[in-house]
């Protein structure tokens, strides 16, 4: 059964007709990114890929936090949730608990999800909670002008670094692994084709899947633009890198020079948190639960406080 | 213990890890089936172990407002207690305490020393905690109660143990009984028995309990005191009502992964305290501009920061009132007792889903943690449940406005997953159709619009909610205002006054937010003087309530001490400012040092 057909029968929807091109997926405004960024190579790809799924606009939430990159789901036809600054995961994780029929994915940039939000993805990492993370990596704050990022190269010179960045940068891939996601990988908006099946492979995976892409800013991030990637981009698939082994993972994710891999870094089958939770044994979507106690229930709980 | 109507306190003094609790609950329990209405209040420290705890338990044959004034019977299960409290006794009092190691001092005048020989009653007992057992015998001959009652309490609570444990501490139980039988008096009228037995709970179980029989299905939170115990009650019920139950990682995530479910249709909860609401602060306006109705409860203790975590205060009332930034709507209420914190919670979220906004609760330490017993037959199991326009169906229409712009200012909800009805939730500025207009879109016109849109639907919605009364005598001589878990121990203090021949009245203010200002003017406006009772040093209802109305009271009770008013610090304020010629401030000594 594809992912469509179980989404709609689970939902208790007859299946309607699933949009007939990619295209279907747009939203009702058109992106206001700047002209050649990289986000636009992720949303065609997410539009795709969920295209390619055969998944239906209902069946889809799609929650972001704050910034560029995050006015995504105002672009996707598709249910929508543009949040707070740095909030997408907890957000995401509530919906998916509340309802775990919907298709979850999270959108963001890599100040939002890295910076402000870094503790919800550590956390939502080990949760292994069934939704996709998208996160548009440009190493950079657009939206507030250009400003260095949780991201940024130790050197780079913003406006907030005018000597030169002095911190080291997080390394998302190595940073979802230790914290427990079970599908971790790195994408290239350049690359769509290949972003677009790393993006339907984990909205397949059952757990937490973290895609990381680079998704250059092409106003604010001269040092990482696209010129910058693409003599050095590798893909892991040619290297024969086995991503069920999250050592060799960790060092392919390292490798930031010459050669800068992209592709599946790790995956496992740890079971989902919203597999383990008894509570959704049921089947039905807490959403959708009959309300309040029935009489046995209550009588039940008074008793005890006698 | 009065001939006329019971009145009888109990208090167990001890250090953390002494096992007051046990003792504790077996009386309030017993108490309970006895039919006798019963508040505890447990006055302790941060600290897992020594320091010291005062836990008091008041029986009463009619509805106990407040932990009160005396204390008849103390327990001292350590000489740190005797030596603190020996001395606010008063005539008629009994003192229990291990002789084998517990100094007594100089009573005062009329208090009755019970040594334990409690090394000769223990025996051969190896178990640290015996002369709790130990104790609760004597405390039973005291009180006139059969053993039989205690027999039976204590085999309920070890059976799990098993037998041995049982007949240990019936045993020792029982040596106690006897020893009490034979060398104390025993307090002059039995404990009477009331006419059906009645329910014990605690203010965060009745919260918790109060939001599973509202529909919660969600339940998030972070454990900080005191608002832990809704936490545990949840849970503790997780799996038996179907209610999904997280501890995440700080209250940022909390309040939003609240926000996130309660978006997909579910009732959704979480509580902190103040500390942990500051964190939470950002997602209640975002709940308020996605329109995403969901409950937020704070529980107050001692502030600022840290504070103290372990005693009561109303101090959090202007940071509930500031949550968030922005010009938005919110329910903000604040229950009187724990009866009333159970019926809010359903209560609020009706108004909450039917305005489609956040709702707020405010209780505090005094309530959450306070032990109340209550008439099982007034607890409402199935309270009514009103989601608003909350539509379920799917739609071909494809035509849906999730904002649109309606006369009452609600727009239907739809939550994700309903085919036809595909839409945006943004906490940007947005236009009927969810689209933002923060950026390329930005319009005044429309930007006018949502706005007010948000302000009708409440205002609609919040008419609904009943003005605050006033309860006593018309033509008072003072009217005592206060908010929240003042209600009680203001109600007896106004029962005290009456007794000494002065008329007073009370208005509580349970809901801040809408405040019915024209109503609350009108009444005090007409009253002959006005005092404010409440917990904080700085007056912040008192300035809450002049920002609303205008209205400045003509004197002020506050206590910020930690430990809540009990009813004499309020009888004292009010004799006290009745004396003054301008309005001035009266602020209670606190007798009981914990």
């Amino acid at each position: 059964m594809s992912t469509a057909e179980s989404t709609a029968e689970m939902i208790g929807l007859e299946l309607v007709r699933a949009p007939e091109s990619p295209k279907e997926f747009k939203g009702k405004v058109a992106p206001d990114w700047c002209v050649g960024c990289g986000d636009f190579g992720v949303l065609n790809a997410l539009q795709r890929a969920l295209f390619e799924l055969g998944l239906k606009p209902h069946e889809i939430l799609c929650v972001s936090g704050i910034g560029c990159s995050s006015n995504l789901p105002g672009y996707l036809n598709a249910y929508g949730m543009h949040t707070l600054h740095g909030r997408s995961l907890p957000v995401a994780t509530g919906a998916k608990l509340g309802n775990h029929k919907l298709n979850v994915i999270a959108t963001g940039g890599d100040g939002d999800g890295y910076g402000i939000g870094g503790n919800h993805l550590m956390h939502t990492a080990r949760r292994n909670i069934d939704i996709t993370y998208l996160v548009m990596n440009n190493q950079i704050y657009g939206l507030t002008t250009g400003q260095i990022s949780p991201t940024s190269r130790p050197g780079m010179k913003t406006k907030s670094t005018p000597e030169g960045n002095l911190e080291y940068p997080i390394n998302p891939i190595t940073s979802a692994i230790m914290n427990g996601a079970t599908y971790v990988a790195r994408g290239y908006s350049a690359d769509p084709k290949h972003l677009t099946e790393l993006i339907k492979k984990a909205i397949e995976h059952k757990g937490f899947s973290l895609i990381d892409v680079f998704s250059p800013c092409v106003t604010f991030n001269l040092d990482n633009d696209f010129a910058f990637f693409k003599p050095r981009i590798r893909k892991l698939e040619d290297e024969g890198h086995d991503p069920t082994d999250w050592k060799a993972a960790c060092e392919k994710a390292m490798a930031w020079g010459d050669e800068i891999y992209i592709g599946l870094f790790h995956e496992n089958d740890r079971p989902s948190l919203d597999s383990l939770e008894m509570v959704l044994d049921e089947g039905t979507p807490l959403a959708r639960r009959p309300l309040g106690l029935s009489k046995e229930q209550g009588e039940k709980l008074i008793s005890r406080m006698m | 213990m009065s001939v006329n109507g019971l009145d009888f306190s109990i208090a167990i003094g001890g250090a953390a890890g002494q096992g007051i609790a046990t003792p504790g609950n077996i009386l309030a329990r017993m108490f309970g089936r006895r039919g006798l209405h019963l508040y505890a209040y447990n006055a302790y420290q941060s600290i897992i172990r020594g320091g010291h705890i005062l836990l008091t338990l008041r029986v009463r044959d009619q509805e106990v407002l407040s932990h009160g004034d005396a204390i008849d019977l103390l327990l001292c299960l350590n000489q740190d207690t005797m030596d603190r409290h020996l001395g606010i006794l008063g005539p008629g009092s009994r003192v229990l305490y291990n002789s084998d190691k517990v100094e007594p001092g100089e009573p005062p005048d009329g208090v009755v020393l019970c040594p334990m020989p409690v090394a000769e009653l223990a025996g051969d007992s190896k178990n640290k905690l015996i002369q709790n057992t130990i104790s609760l015998g004597v405390m039973m001959s005291l009180m006139g109660v059969d053993f039989s009652v205690l027999e039976e309490a204590l085999e309920l609570l070890f059976k799990r143990k098993g037998d041995a444990v049982v007949e240990e501490n019936v045993t020792k139980a029982r040596g106690g009984y006897d020893h009490a039988a034979a060398n104390f008096e025993p307090f002059s009228v039995p404990l009477p028995e009331g006419p059906k037995p009645l329910a014990m709970w605690t203010g965060n179980s009745a919260l918790a309990m109060g939001g599973a029989a509202a529909g919660v299905k969600f339940y998030a939170a972070y454990p900080m005191s005191p608002s832990t115990g809704v936490l545990h009650w949840m849970a503790q019920h997780a799996h038996e009502l179907g209610i999904m139950v997280r501890q995440v990682e700080d209250e940022i995530g909390v309040a939003l992964m609240t926000i996130g479910a309660a978006h997909t249709g579910c009732r959704a909860m979480c509580a902190t305290s103040g500390g942990g609401f500051a964190l939470m602060t950002e997602a209640i306006g975002a709940a308020a501009m996605m329109e995403i109705p969901a409950v937020f409860i704070t529980v107050m203790r001692a502030g600022p920061s840290t504070g103290v975590p372990t005693k009561t205060e109303q101090g959090d009332l202007w940071q509930v009132l500031g949550a968030s930034q922005g010009d938005f709507e919110r329910f903000i209420v604040a229950p009187k007792n724990a009866l009333d914190a159970y019926n809010t919670v359903a209560e609020l979220f009706n108004l909450a889903d039917r305005a489609q906004c956040p709702g707020i609760i405010i209780s505090d330490l005094l309530i959450s943690e306070g032990t109340y017993s209550v008439d099982p037959d007034v607890i409402e199991i199935q309270p009514e449940i009103d989601r608003g326009d909350l539509l379920l169906d799917p739609s071909p229409n494809g035509n849906y406005l999730r904002y649109a712009d309606t006369e009452s200012g609600i727009s239907p909800r739809v939550p994700p997953g309903i085919e036809g009805f595909v839409h945006v939730v943004a906490t940007d500025e947005h236009d009927q159709d969810g689209v933002i207009i923060s950026d390329e879109f930005t319009h005044p016109h429309k930007r006018r619009r949502s706005v007010e849109k948000r302000a009708r639907k409440f205002q609609g919605v919040a008419a609904d909610c009943p003005p605050p009364t006033l309860e006593g005598p018309e033509d008072a001589e003072v009217t005592l205002v206060g908010w929240g878990s003042t209600y009680g121990v203001i109600r007896e203090a106004i029962e005290i006054l009456a007794e000494q021949g002065l008329v007073a009245n009370q208005f509580a203010i349970k809901w801040i937010v809408p405040f019915h200002a024209e109503v609350v003017e009108e009444v005090l406006s007409s009253a002959k003087r006005v005092l404010i009772v409440e917990n904080t040093h700085s007056g912040q209802f008192a300035r809450y309530l002049r920002s609303e109305t205008g209205f400045s009271a003509h004197g002020h009770i506050r206590k910020y001490d930690g430990e809540p008013f009990a009813p004499h610090h309020v009888v004292e304020g009010v004799l006290d400012l009745l004396k003054k010629s301008e309005a001035a401030v009266h602020v209670p000594y606190q007798e009981i040092i914990v």
